[in-house]
This record gives C-alpha cells, sequence and structure tokens, in this order.
C-alpha cells in the first residue's frame, strides 16, 4: 500500500521542464504532435470502431463512415494527447515513456492540454453532425472516461487501474454501431466485453517484465502492489474468462464458422500462454513477453475475421452498389 | 542593447521558425482536408443535414 501512497503523493501534471522554457516559443514540430495523439493505439481504435460499423445491419454511405472514423480517430488521439499532458511527470520516470514530447521538453504542457481539448471538441461536434447524437455522445464519454476516470482518478490510486480503465478502450466498436445505427443492442456490447476482459491480461504481461518501471514511476499496477504471483493468478482467471467469450459471436449466432475456428484456436494458444505466466519460475519475463506480444494478434485476428465475415462484404458491397 | 532587443520583441532562433512553419503548413493542409470532407458530407448527407433533431 505504501507504493501506492507514493504514487499518489507523486502527482504533478507539469512537469519541471514546463518552467524553464515557459517564456521560449515553441520548437514543437508536426511529429511531436501526431506522437502526443498515441497513433499505435489509434490504429487499434479504428480498427475496432471500423469492425462495429461494419457489422451493424445498416447502409452508412462510405463517406459518412470514413467521416465517422475520423472523428473517432481523432477523439482517441485527443484523448492520448490529454492523457500526455496529464502523466507528464509519470512518463519522465518510466524508460518506455520518457521520450515522449513532453518529458523531452519539446512540447509544453499547455500546448498538448490545447491541442487535446481541441481536437476533443472537435471529433464529438463533427461526429454528431454527421453521424447522430448517440454516437457523438458515446465518443464524449470514452474521451472523459479515458482522461478523467482512468488517468487523473484511478491510475495512481489502485492497482484495478486498467481493469476498470480498460473500458475506455473498450467502446469503440460500440461507437462504431451507434454511428451507423443510431442504437445501441446485444452485439456491440459483446464485442465492448471482449476488449474489456482482453485489457487486464495484456496490460498485466506487460506490467510484469516493466513491474521496476512502474514502481520507480508510483503507478500502482498489480505487479508492484500486490506482487508477481498474485498478478500471475488474475491474468489465467481474466485469460479464462475471455476465452470463451471471444467464442460468443459465433456461438450466440452473428458471426460465421471462421471466426468461430478462429476465436477457440486463438483462444487456446492464449490459454496456454496464461498458464506458461501462471507456471514459469520466476521472473516470467520469457512467458510474459509472449503473452503480451500474442495478446495483441489475437485482438487483431478475432476482428480482423469478423470484419471480413460479416462486414468486409458488405462493404464491398456497398462500394459496388 | 536591452532597448535594441525590445524593438525587435522576440526573435526566433532558425530551429523555431522550421517548427513554426511546419505547424502552420500541416494546419493548413488540416484546415483544406476538413473543408473539402464537409462539402463532400454536405453533398452525401442532401437536404436532410438541416433537420437536426435533437
Amino acid at each position: 500500500m505504501s507504493l501506492v501512497s507514493a504514487g499518489t503523493n507523486a502527482v504533478r501534471p507539469v512537469p519541471a521542464v514546463a518552467a524553464s522554457i515557459h517564456a521560449e516559443p515553441s520548437v514543437a514540430e508536426v511529429s511531436d504532435f501526431i506522437a502526443l495523439m498515441k497513433p499505435r493505439v489509434m490504429s487499434l481504435v479504428v480498427f475496432t470502431a471500423l469492425a462495429g460499423l461494419a457489422v451493424a445491419p445498416a447502409h452508412v454511405h462510405p463517406v459518412i463512415g470514413f467521416a465517422a472514423l475520423l472523428c473517432i480517430a481523432v477523439g482517441a488521439g485527443a484523448a492520448g494527447a490529454l492523457n500526455m499532458w496529464y502523466d507528464a511527470d509519470i512518463d519522465a520516470r518510466m524508460v518506455r515513456t520518457a521520450r515522449r514530447p513532453i518529458p523531452t521538453g519539446r512540447v509544453r504542457p499547455g500546448e498538448a492540454l490545447a491541442f487535446g481539448v481541441m481536437l476533443a471538441g472537435f471529433a464529438v461536434v463533427v461526429l454528431g453532425l454527421v453521424a447522430n447524437v448517440l454516437a457523438a455522445l458515446l465518443l464524449a464519454f470514452t474521451i472523459f472516461f479515458y482522461v478523467v476516470i482512468y488517468t487523473m482518478r484511478l491510475k495512481r490510486s489502485t492497482p484495478q487501474n486498467i481493469v476498470i480503465g480498460g473500458a475506455a478502450g473498450a467502446f469503440p466498436p460500440m461507437i462504431g454501431w451507434a454511428a451507423a445505427t443510431g442504437s445501441l443492442s446485444f452485439e456491440p456490447i459483446v464485442l465492448f466485453l471482449i476488449i474489456f476482459f482482453w485489457t487486464p491480461p495484456h496490460f498485466w504481461a506487460l506490467s510484469l517484465y516493466r513491474a521496476d518501471d512502474y514502481a520507480r514511476a508510483g503507478v500502482p499496477m498489480l505487479p508492484v502492489v500486490a506482487g508477481d504471483v498474485e498478478t500471475r493468478r488474475q491474468i489465467l482467471l481474466y485469460t479464462l474468462i475471455l476465452a470463451p467469450l471471444g467464442v460468443a459471436p459465433w456461438a450466440l449466432g452473428y458471426a460465421g464458422l471462421v471466426y468461430g475456428a478462429t476465436a477457440v484456436l486463438t483462444g487456446a494458444v492464449m490459454l496456454v500462454l496464461a498458464w506458461q505466466v501462471h507456471a514459469e519460475r520466476r521472473p516470467a519475463d520469457r512467458a510474459s513477453r509472449h503473452l503480451f506480444a500474442f495478446s495483441i494478434l489475437y485482438l487483431f485476428l478475432l476482428f480482423a475475421v469478423l470484419l471480413i465475415e460479416r462486414g468486409w462484404g458488405g462493404l464491398i458491397g456497398r462500394f459496388a452498389a | 542593447m536591452d532597448e535594441k532587443r525590445q524593438d525587435e520583441g522576440i526573435v526566433l532562433t532558425e530551429a523555431q521558425k522550421r517548427a513554426r512553419r511546419s505547424r502552420s503548413i500541416a494546419i493548413a493542409l488540416a484546415l483544406g482536408a476538413l473543408v473539402i470532407l464537409f462539402y463532400i458530407v454536405t453533398l452525401v448527407k442532401g437536404p436532410i443535414i438541416l433537420v437536426r433533431p435533437l
């Protein structure tokens, strides 16, 4: 618990470097602002939102679909920029994030804040105009959840940070679905749940071999607070929920046999890797790295197959029409 | 010297000028892309774009 307190006390939204360059004109390049938007996270958000959009049983004009995806991507980028603004102090202390634009002084905290707020407002308003109000409200809530609930509240105070905070990353398929239909139903909620239960094993696998980094930054990740053994047990438990959940779209009848076979096969691999993380002798670096790497492929394959099977054909048909 | 600097205002270094130029170009391109996007979206949506029930 002392580490949790250390993490909570370490809250400093504005890094020291900001004061020294406050009066200087900006040296931020375009690439720095792109880095603020976390392009790799954005690509996953766009991909899962596209799956939600394409799977939805509604006709969406390709231009409207593209504009909606652009808004979702920009919204995700805004959330990333605001996250980097608030977490600049943590980022500066972690090897993985120390080279981000704010800790290195290339972008000032105020610039990142203004950039993030402007993009968030733009993305929500334009999505509301281009698609519908429900999709815009969901996007606004996602940005709020990621920035305020996860970044400002959970991340520094509880080892359950990425469990609850994972909801923010799970919303994009629901936003895509809502942009297409103007409503929500059971199918996008199952997609939400898949990403939601995928997030803990994915991030805890990473945090197992980066535990020192998180401890130095005062972030109460599960391995730092509850220890290595408990984290491995939790990874296995969440994967036991995730694997059958991944098969659910096929079992519920809105994904085909190819999806079902892919989900069963990749789910089994996830379980084997999670078991290896659970069973491997300390430090389980090798098994954790394998699980972390495969978990990315797992989510990508599930949504790619779903997209091809359910949505891609439909999208091509719509273009042809 | 101080008076001279005051007259000149803030003098940008070459790096700052380069960064400002690249940011200005990016903003111009983004605005241009948005104009095109909004134009096409308006055409696609047609008259219904004026109907905005909340």
